[in-house]
């Protein structure tokens, strides 16, 4: 439990340094410390499919917002600090390759299911129990629809929230032509 | 003239039927076989997306206007989360599927709630992907109707 609350104070700390720093790109780089201690988080709560989403939707939005302010305020490191950063980068991108190859060699091999080698896996349950407890001859339509139905839920949410942003966008960029024509 | 030629408007006239039939037949039967809301509801958005590419944004949208098709979006979107609660009002926790038990399995009505969150959902998204395709074709320059929107 106490990896539960370091991560916690990380991400806090993290999230507090994001609103008080005056640099635009260091906030943008704490916010991508919250997300991968999120990330870490669901790891650590035994959802991998989760901490998967979480990291690939953090690092797509840190791209993008990286992009978006690094034109308007740009830092440059120069003097002693810049062999010092180069270095720092290097040993923590070598750890992350390090750290990436010890994954690899925890997933199971190609082609076996994780049902086959855990044996208490989640998925066995849902097929053992799946058809009896829900009466669903679509094991997959039983899963989303009554085990992970809060999962349906947020998806169903998200697509309805960026639908509205959407339209909302949408149709006021084409009233604003529909009432100027000439351009 | 609005649209493409009459092969494409003649054929897709055929169509059209035949596509919101199996998007419907995709939706109910979500439960028994392979498919469910999300699939069925894109293939119930499509039927009227080949409607509005072969005769033009207008006659789409005398089938299926844009406030529709938001009330649509809204009621499935609203009917998924009334499933939901009324689980919780009569089992006891949020989303549980309070109507097993009432009904043979392997039979069109089985599996409790499934297929209404099924039926719920693929409204919900079929009206939304047409939704999103309409403002997206609302979105051009060359609109000669300069009415609402």
């Amino acid at each position: 439990m106490a990896v539960f609350y370091i991560l916690l104070l990380f991400m806090i700390i993290a999230a507090i340094i994001a609103v008080e720093t005056k640099d635009l790109l260091s906030s943008i780089i704490c916010v991508g410390a919250i997300g991968i201690g999120t990330s870490i988080m669901f790891l650590f709560l035994r959802a991998p499919d989760i901490a998967i989403t979480q990291i690939v939707v953090e690092v797509l939005g840190l791209i993008i917002l990286i992009r978006a302010t690094i034109s308007r305020d740009l830092t440059f490191i120069t003097g002693d600090r810049e062999f010092f950063g180069t270095v720092i980068s290097v040993v923590i991108i070598f750890v992350i390759f390090l750290a990436g190859i010890k994954v690899f060699e925890t997933l199971p091999d190609f082609g076996t299911p994780l049902i086959t080698e855990v044996a208490n896996a989640a998925s066995n349950t849902y097929i053992k129990e799946g058809f009896a407890k829900t009466g669903a001859a679509n094991i997959v339509a039983s899963v989303i629809l009554d085990y992970r139905g809060y999962d349906t839920l947020g998806e169903a949410t998200v697509l309805f929230t960026s639908i509205i942003g959407a339209t909302i966008i949408l149709r006021k960029k084409a009233k604003k032509m529909l009432e100027e024509p000439d351009k | 003239m609005k649209g493409m030629t009459v092969i494409v408007k003649t054929v897709a006239s055929w169509v059209k039927v035949l596509i919101f039939l199996f998007g419907i037949y995709i939706v109910i039967f979500g439960h028994l076989t392979p498919g469910g809301g999300f699939a069925g509801g894109v293939i119930l958005a499509s039927s009227y997306v080949l409607l509005m590419l072969a005769y033009g944004r207008e006659f789409a949208e005398e089938n299926l206007s844009l406030p529709l098709a938001s009330k649509l979006d809204c009621v499935g979107a609203f009917l998924f989360a009334l499933i939901a609660i009324l689980g919780f009002v009569f089992g006891g926790v949020f989303f549980v599927n309070f109507l097993v038990g009432y009904s043979q399995p392997l039979r069109l009505i089985s599996a409790g709630t499934i297929p209404l969150s099924n039926i719920a959902i693929g409204l919900k998204v079929g009206a939304s992907l047409f939704l999103i395709i309409l403002t997206l074709s609302i979105f051009r320059p060359d609109v000669s109707t300069g009415k609402k929107e």
